[in-house]
């Protein structure tokens, strides 16, 4: 892939383009645009964690599934074992594979939103993946 | 907008005393179902603050949404027993040249999550109203249907039911939404008896006074008869606490005041519980039909329905985190 500039360099610059044009739209653009720079939020971090979070994934549902595959192929598996009750919330490991993908996810979707775990002050999804 | 403010003005003496005409119309919201005006009546002793809600496409058969007109009958009818509405001036007729509309007063107030939950100025008021909440759900769920209103009916398997056929047609493959579907349908509470429900009773749709707290309930579109649970559950959700999400109730408040104010030994907390995991799937599943791939809108008319999209794995690590235990 190219490096000079990188796909994300070019992403985070539209992205500053944007907010130095947000505040001359019309309301209706102005909150258009907001939800544009929204989206190349989530395209900067997906390009920049994706990999990683990916292979991690799949490794994660490699141990719960005890075969290899890729994470299409896996989650393809684990929803049909899903769905026909061979796993459930009381599998061992299920909820701490599930939880580990999902908090990856949410950290490249929304890092900041907020979410709460049993007796823990309320964190965001940016603090966990720290 | 000039037919809309012409067809008011000719209609404004049927919605105040002395009116003689309208001023100040203003488009407060906007989407392909349903847009909301702001607008006041000019009388003799005054201008009076109304509001205008209109669909501007006929609803499709079999859409999940009421008519604007059972709507009306919904809300007359629980404001009679006291519930805190905007009260309907108007349901209009063919020969008002509105479409299908309703004109309500404007009640002053907040609705926007984020002020309600982290406002200085609703810091004093927010103690209050989960209990408050409690309350008017229970005046809600007490309410008859009003006759002649055609409402559907629907129980935790048929929720279940209609979201998973949803999400299956999507095609999407999200092992937490199967975890999910299974274990609701598992652990489903013994049936309730049916009420009527408002059916999207959360913040963002609570009209709120910095004093008074709630003053209004809006947005009755999605009323049904089913579990009285399921309007405490849905809100609790916890994409409707707008960042407060160690306060359950809404953003604002906790289970305990919520139930107080319900004051039905018959409502626990596990009841309220499974109905806010039902919602966390429901709000999932909406935002994987944002996404509806290539039939969907293209270019820009896609953009903010892609990003929404995106939100699945919010309600994903909430149904998770409910699974374990937490709130």
């Amino acid at each position: 892939m190219t490096t000079h500039p990188t796909a994300g360099e070019l992403v985070a610059a539209v992205s500053a383009f944007l907010e130095r044009l947000t505040p001359t739209l019309a309301p209706r653009e102005a909150f258009m645009a907001r939800v544009a720079q929204n989206a190349l939020g989530i395209v900067w971090r997906e390009l920049a964690q994706g990999p990683t979070a990916e292979a991690a994934a799949a490794a994660r549902l490699s141990d719960l599934l005890g075969r290899e595959g890729s994470l299409e192929a896996l989650t393809s598996d684990l929803c049909r074992a899903l769905r026909d009750g061979e796993l459930d919330a009381a599998s061992p490991g299920l909820l701490e594979a599930l939880k580990a993908n999902t908090l990856a996810q949410l950290a490249i979707d929304q890092p900041d939103y907020r979410w709460r775990a049993e007796g823990a002050p309320t964190r965001s999804s940016a603090q966990e993946s720290t | 907008m000039d037919d809309l403010a012409q067809a008011l003005n000719r209609l404004a003496p049927e919605l105040a005393s002395g009116g003689a005409g309208i001023e100040g119309l203003t488009q407060l919201s906007g989407g392909a179902s349903l847009q909301t005006f702001a607008f006041s009546v000019m009388t003799p002793d005054g201008s009076v603050p109304l509001i205008l809600r209109r669909r501007p496409v006929a609803l499709a058969e079999g859409a999940t949404a009421a008519p604007l007109a059972t709507e009306a009958a919904l809300i007359a009818a629980a404001g009679a027993r006291g519930a805190p509405v905007a009260q309907v001036v108007r349901v209009a007729g063919p020969e008002d040249g509105l479409g299908e509309a309703l004109v309500m007063r404007r009640v002053e107030g907040e609705t926007l999550g984020r002020r309600i939950v982290r406002g200085e100025r609703f810091a004093d008021v927010r103690s209050r109203l989960a209990r408050q909440c409690g309350e008017i759900l229970r005046i809600i769920h007490a309410t008859p249907p009003p006759p002649g209103v055609r409402l559907a009916t629907s129980d935790a398997a048929g929720e279940l039911d209609r979201y998973e056929t949803a999400y299956r047609a999507s095609g999407a493959e999200r092992p937490v939404l199967e975890l999910a579907f299974r274990h609701l349908r598992s652990h489903a509470p013994p049936a309730a008896e049916p009420k009527l429900l408002h059916g999207d009773f959360r913040t963002g749709n609570l009209m709120v006074d910095p004093e008074r707290g709630v003053v209004a309930a809006l947005d009755w579109e999605l009323s049904h008869i089913g579990d009285p649970a399921e309007d405490l559950g849905w809100l609790c959700v916890n994409s409707w606490r707008f960042g407060a999400a160690d306060r359950p109730v809404g953003g604002f408040g906790d289970y305990e005041d919520l139930l107080a104010g319900y004051g039905d030994a018959a409502m626990t907390r596990e009841r309220v519980r499974y109905w806010q995991m039902l919602g966390s799937l429901k709000w999932g599943v909406m935002c994987l039909m944002m996404f509806t791939g290539a039939g969907g809108p293209a270019g820009e008319a896609a953009l903010e329905r892609h990003v929404i999209g995106r939100r699945v794995s919010e309600t994903e690590i909430d149904i998770l985190t409910l699974m374990e235990g937490a709130r």
